[in-house]
């Protein structure tokens, strides 16, 4: 059974990083960009504020960030727990 | 040379590339017809993706829809990427690990039942056939304003190019005519944007542009945008109108349909290893980024263009500063000659209504204050008088708005047929695998040979081209409607099916067919009740308004709820009825592992 144990450990580690990087995936769009905005309103971004440049552009940069940094750590772990190609 | 002449010329070259292209990679198996022998490198998929995703939505129509409303739209331009770290994170990998060719194939193997299979494939024909027609129709508009002739020979053409490369070719031909047509389209995007954010804010980048100072006023870009347009009446670009709740919904549903739509996820079935298909996610999302970071500042941009072109006085100073563009100047002037060409095809029309020799642009739908309320009273304006614009011209008579060259026109051109060709290509693939793989050969004749398998795949992949052609033609009435329809079913079917599959051992196919038909059936409900039945006029049972609708929830926005009803419904059922057979738990254990992937093709 410590096969299965393993692969166990290994799916709650690949879950962790999943919900991390889903919470930082609504903070800089439904948080940042919509629900937020009246509380970033006084940082200037170019005319207008910080909660807009997140709207039309600081999201989508960070959607970037974050599927590539969740594709390194899942490398790592993929080759920590030995289920690598 | 003339315009024609270089039209014809560029997008004749870039077709004549795309029929090279698919004669070089035809397919010689099902294996290739449907995954391109899964040897496609991330990067290659990553921008055909890219190119599969991108329609005529996103290249034509989102600048225009983001120009006219401001930071409400935003939620598309979240919606239609963010869809991407659901794709990377929660479905890719594990289809790709699972190692078959379609969508329904997984809904039926998870669930254990052929039946699951058939109400997967109906989701996907619904949502691909809906989604193809938009396609077709753009072919068309595209045809007959820039090589003037007629919608439906254009739509023939358009319909004889894409037979060549994707029956021939499948899903091999297709990723690499993709991957041109990226090339063409976000070429034909990017040039006009600099070329304008050039002119406007001196800024070469146009997402630094977009937050520069325009150099006209020397104030912020947006600031003066914002002051342009609330003198003519129109609401401020950069403020938040709508409802919050409806915007988080709206874009939540956008961001689930995007990572539930089949033809986007088998693009993933077509690299080599399970790491490919996360990497691979990402460098979709950067090479759809390079259009959808630039697509606000062409929407900002080309409002400001066109509002100036009315009122020149905005250029340099304040709105009013100078009197309305003249009728003599748009009838006669080289630089308005663009106006005239659009009238031609309906989508921009004017009339002198008060017979001043002007043309007054401004909001006439709301009480006019300050300024504007002056100006109506001195000039003795009798209602706007710019009386259409269309969305759509946004970017593609962008480049002759801001007086750029012939050749630049042309490449537009060919960008939106690019745009519109790779995403039919990607959706008739799709329908032609459902038919071929889940109803011939996984239900219909089992034992139907390899050979046989392709050519029906072939046949069908030619079949949905004519249907697609001929849906083009005539298009439904309610065509602008349908991408909340293909929206709100990809949002509350599939994608809760294939997430309930990959992260739950214990979904039973009771539950996982008893939530689709919930989320199905409650977001086609909600949305026909507003829009009419089968979005036949006059049958809607309430009226369309914001104060009719469930807690403010737009029709649009019902795919979230429909996704939600599907999740408490499945685990509901789930609970009541037998657990899922140990082989189920068994597959459900090895898509959640990566080693294996490679030799997993047992087709």
């Amino acid at each position: 059974m410590s096969d299965r144990q393993s692969s166990n450990a290994y799916w709650q580690a690949n879950l962790r990083i999943i919900y991390g990087c889903i919470a930082v995936w609504a903070l800089v769009s439904y948080g940042a960009a919509i629900l937020f905005r009246p509380l970033l309103k006084s940082i200037p971004v170019g005319g207008t504020d910080l909660g807009f440049w997140f709207a039309q552009q600081g999201s989508i940069l960070c959607f970037i960030v974050l599927i590539f940094f969740y594709a390194a750590r899942m490398n790592k772990l993929d080759a920590e727990y030995g289920v690598d190609e | 040379m003339s315009q024609f002449t270089l039209n014809l010329l560029f997008i004749g070259a870039s077709f004549a590339l795309y029929i090279g292209i698919a004669i070089y990679c035809r397919a010689k198996s099902t294996a290739e017809f449907y995954a391109a022998n899964r040897g496609v490198s991330p990067v290659m998929n990553g921008m055909a993706t890219a190119a599969d995703w991108m329609s005529a939505a996103s290249f034509i129509s989102m600048a225009g829809l983001i120009a006219f409303t401001g930071y409400d739209n935003s939620t598309y331009l979240m919606g239609w990427t963010g869809g991407y770290v659901l794709l990377a994170l929660l479905l890719a990998p594990y289809l790709r690990k699972f190692g078959k060719f379609t969508v329904p194939e997984f809904i039926g193997d998870r669930f254990y039942s052929p039946t699951a299979r058939i109400i997967g494939v109906i989701c996907l024909l619904i949502v691909s056939i809906t989604y193809v027609i938009g396609q077709m129709t753009g072919v068309g508009v595209t045809f007959s304003r820039y090589l003037e002739v007629s919608n439906s020979t254009g739509l023939w053409i358009g319909a004889a190019l894409v037979f060549c490369y994707a029956v021939l070719g499948g899903m091999k031909g297709i990723t690499y005519t993709q991957v041109a047509q990226y090339v063409v389209l976000i070429t034909a995007y990017t040039i006009p944007a600099i070329f304008i954010s050039l002119q406007l804010t001196g800024n070469f980048l146009p997402q630094l542009g977009l937050f520069g100072t325009h150099e006209g006023s020397g104030t912020a870009f947006l600031l003066k945008l914002d002051q342009v347009v609330t003198d003519l009446g129109f609401r401020e670009y950069t403020a938040h109108h709508t409802s919050t709740l409806d915007m988080v919904l709206f874009t939540m549903a956008l961001m689930i349909g995007t990572a539930g739509l089949p033809h986007v996820i088998i693009r993933f079935f077509t690299v080599p290893k399970v790491s490919d298909a996360r990497k691979s996610a990402g460098w979709a999302l950067v090479f759809i980024a390079l259009l959808y970071t630039v697509a606000p500042a062409v929407g900002s941009m080309s409002r400001f263009n066109l509002t100036a072109t009315m009122w020149p006085g905005a250029r340099t100073g304040d709105t009013y500063s100078q009197p309305a563009v003249s009728l003599d100047s748009i009838q006669n002037d080289a630089d308005k000659a663009w106006m005239r060409n659009w009238q031609v095809t309906g989508l921009l029309n004017w009339e002198d209504k008060n017979g001043d020799g002007l043309i007054q642009y401004y909001n006439d739908t709301a009480a006019p204050e300050g300024p504007l309320a002056a100006t109506i009273e001195e000039q003795n304006l009798q209602g706007n008088e710019l009386v259409t614009v269309n969305n759509d011209i946004m970017v593609l008579a962008n480049p002759e708005i801001a007086n750029l060259p012939g050749w630049v026109i042309a490449v537009v051109a060919a960008g939106g047929l690019a745009a519109a060709l790779s995403t039919a290509a990607g959706l008739l693939l799709a329908i032609s695998g459902a038919v071929s793989h889940d109803l011939i050969k996984g239900t219909l004749r089992p034992n139907i040979s390899e050979k046989g398998e392709l050519m029906a795949a072939r046949v069908s992949m030619a079949l949905s081209i004519l249907v697609a052609t001929i849906l083009g033609l005539n298009p439904p009435g309610f065509a602008a409607q349908t991408v909340a329809l293909a929206f709100g079913l990809a949002a509350s079917s599939i994608f809760p099916v294939l997430m309930m599959g990959i992260f739950s051992k214990t979904i039973t196919k009771e539950g996982a067919i008893a939530g689709m038909l919930a989320g199905i059936i409650a977001t086609l409900v909600y949305i026909f009740t507003y829009k009419g039945w089968l979005f036949i006029g006059g049958t809607n049972m309430l009226e369309d308004t914001a104060a009719n609708w469930l807690f403010g929830i737009s029709p649009a926005s019902f795919g979230t709820v429909g996704a939600l009803i599907n999740f408490v419904v499945a685990y509901l059922v789930s609970q009541a009825t037998e657990k899922p057979p140990a082989e189920v738990q068994d597959l459900v254990e090895s898509i959640r592992v990566p080693r294996g992937a490679g030799s997993a093709v047992d087709h």
